[in-house]
């Protein structure tokens, strides 16, 4: 054989054996996103039990679909609404029974692969931004009376957006090759070792509830570790940080009554927290209309969960001293309603002192609440909250610094010190 | 004697050094469980009680219509209304509390500042007073007071005052209106007169409106005299 025949022969054989290596990964990747899936029944749904309707209603509100898939002031489940990520905006579609814009077409078992394997009627794959690696744990039953309520609404002819991707997010194949990294459809498995009642609130949490789909940190792709994970993470563009929900120095409730846990989700309000930013959200459309003896199985699932790797904070040394600017800042725009000793008024206003909220090693919601202001939600069981006035207006970002430092190293707290160039970064997402 | 001089020194300085706390401490009212408590979220920006001044940019709401109020509130919380601040205070909050808030600061009768003096030519002035008393009938423009009444004091109870408010926010809301940023519920009458208005136009009527004094009572009408020349979705309940 000649010397260019060996070459053409080498260069050729490498590129078979390229090929073949992509075509086994894709054939992979494809395997890995329909592995499990039985085949789909197209055939229209029976008709839905008023019961089934009433319970498709309950549960819709456990998942608090409603959320994402209503555009500020628009008719509920029409959609339009932007979820933000970092890989551009996904926006949520009509879930009304609408044959040509919404699902109005689907059959029970359509509806059932969306939910418990992402992908959508016409076997397009869905974006995680729709949170079906928790949904994924949903029951067959309880999926169906879901739909079955879907499907009881009002039609509305509301065409869906388009989601606003960048390259090469928007693809089919990307998402592929995400789902095949990190999902795997699986039904809930409970816990022969825990009550009805933890199992229950597990299935709300995990499942239902997608509390980690802000409760955890993604990685660079995006990707919560697994819905087990409630440890805390920032919620990517809005810039809220959500509290591990099992660190005692966070938001962990495994020292609170089994009430105060309740108390916060149905009412917004508890004797040591009150909910803010988004989680005001889910309160409000979600966790508040739940009833009792699912909110005491979610708080018994959240009152075990264990600390995982929580360390506890350790005192500076030298202490952390409060500054002079920012303790005149506080007597001029704070100490109304928070007190001279971070105490605040019960059941209105936040204590500041030895508050879990106020030494976060985060600061990401501290500034959104001073800039922002904020209501707690105004629910039956608190329905006239108390309001803080936003500051963004009247502080800038070296005040707010200031403050904020001051308030952290007062009245025995003792947490870091904040940079004008943090509120700088948290002011320019707060919108 | 020496030793009550020295009392009454000693009790001299502990008054002096008393008597500011006790000053520092009144200026901060004690806690009460009302409405004006609660609102503390609102008067930072629009002054104590809603008093805002027309000196500023944040509009007053003290004493204006309670159903033009809760049309605003529900307005910026279902983003009809664009300010980011106002629709993230209100996100949380339902209707029946929206009410109550409307209600609250529309029971609030404080008086009003002198205005702001003009600061505009009498040409502008004219125009801007010929557009609010007469309106524009070439430019299809009906005059302010068609709706807002002869007293531009509002009518209850959804139609506010043009009255009492800084230059600056009349100028933004008729601004906002023309290019589309603020909606209010349909057939949105003030979008369409917004889209007849000129800029020079909507300047010469802010600077005008802006140097108006408050007249007494600073009142909103109880009713129009004649039906309004154009149909509004916002004077009823909203959708």
């Amino acid at each position: 054989m000649s010397r260019p025949n060996r070459w053409i022969g080498w260069i050729g054989g490498t590129l078979v054996l390229l090929i073949t290596i992509a075509l086994l990964l894709a054939a992979l990747v494809a395997w890995l996103n329909v592995r499990g899936e039985e085949p789909v029944d197209a055939a229209p749904p029976r008709g839905a039990t008023a019961e089934q309707i009433e319970r498709g209603a309950y549960l819709a509100r456990a998942a608090n679909c409603m959320g994402c898939h209503t555009a500020r002031g628009g008719t509920p489940y029409t959609g339009g609404r932007a979820v933000p990520t970092p890989f551009g905006d996904v926006y949520a579609p009509n879930l009304t029974p609408d044959a040509a814009t919404g699902i109005g077409g689907w059959s029970d078992s359509q509806f059932w692969r969306a939910l418990h394997h992402g992908r959508s009627r016409d076997g397009r794959l869905l974006y995680p931004a729709f949170p079906y690696p928790n949904y994924t744990h949903i029951e067959r039953a309880d999926a169906d009376a879901i739909h079955a309520y879907l499907r009881s609404l009002a039609p509305v002819h509301q065409p869906n957006r388009p989601h606003e991707l960048r390259f090469p997010f928007d693809q089919q194949a990307a998402l592929a090759v995400w789902r095949a990294l990190y999902f795997r459809a699986a039904p809930f498995e409970p816990n022969p070792a825990r009550s009805a009642a933890w199992n229950r609130g597990a299935y709300l949490v995990e499942g239902l509830g997608h509390c980690n789909a802000c409760h955890a940190s993604r990685n660079v792709l995006g990707a919560t570790s697994n819905p087990l994970d409630l440890a805390g993470g920032l919620i990517p563009v809005q810039n809220w940080y959500a509290p591990s929900l099992a660190s005692p120095w966070e938001a962990g409730v495994a020292q609170w009554p089994a009430a105060d846990v309740v108390a916060l989700l149905k009412t917004g309000v508890a004797p040591r927290a009150s909910v803010s930013g988004p989680m005001s959200e889910v309160v409000l459309g979600s966790t508040q209309h739940l009833n009792a003896s699912d909110l005491d199985a979610m708080a018994d699932y959240l009152r075990a969960l264990p600390p995982g790797n929580a360390v506890a904070p350790v005192d500076p040394d030298p202490p952390y001293r409060p500054g002079t600017v920012g303790a005149k800042l506080y007597e001029q725009h704070c100490v109304a309603c928070h007190g001279e000793q971070g105490e605040g008024v019960r059941g209105a206003y936040p204590a500041l002192a030895r508050n879990r909220a106020v030494l976060l090693d985060s600061t990401a919601n501290l500034v959104h609440i001073v800039l922002e202001g904020g209501f707690a939600p105004s629910t039956p069981g608190n329905p006239r909250p108390f309001g803080m006035p936003p500051f963004a207006t009247v502080l800038n970002d070296n005040e707010v610094a200031a403050l904020l430092t001051f308030m952290r190293a007062s009245w025995g707290n003792q947490a870091p010190p904040v940079s004008a160039v943090e509120v700088g970064r948290f002011r320019s997402t707060s919108r | 004697m020496d030793l009550s001089r020295a009392r009454l020194a000693v009790a001299s300085i502990a008054v002096a050094i008393c008597v500011p706390l006790v000053a520092a401490r009144a200026a901060a009212a004690p806690f009460e469980n009302t409405m004006a408590q609660r609102m503390q979220a609102c008067t930072g920006c629009h002054g104590a009680q809603g008093r805002a001044a027309s000196d500023g940019y944040y509009p007053r709401i003290a004493g204006k219509p309670a159903q033009y109020l809760f049309n605003q509130l529900v307005s910026f919380r279902d983003g009809r209304r664009d300010y980011a601040l106002m629709t993230n205070l209100l996100a949380p909050l339902d209707d029946a509390y929206l009410r109550e808030i409307a209600e609250h600061f529309a029971s609030l009768e404080i008086p009003y500042p002198p205005p702001q003096p003009a600061n505009a030519s009498v040409d502008t002035l004219s125009r801007g007073e010929q557009l609010v008393m007469r309106g524009d009938s070439a430019l299809r423009l009906p005059a302010c007071v068609a709706c807002h009444g002869t007293a531009l004091m509002g009518v209850a109870p959804a139609v506010p005052a043009l009255i009492g408010m800084p230059r600056d926010y009349l100028n933004a809301q008729l601004g906002a209106w023309r290019t589309g940023k603020r909606h209010a519920p349909g057939p949105d009458c003030m979008a369409q007169i917004a889209q007849r208005l000129a800029p020079q136009d909507i300047s010469a009527l802010s600077q005008w409106l802006a140097a108006q004094p408050v007249p007494a009572p600073a009142k909103p009408a109880a009713s129009l005299p004649a039906p309004m020349p154009l149909e509004c979705g916002g004077t009823g309940a909203p959708r």
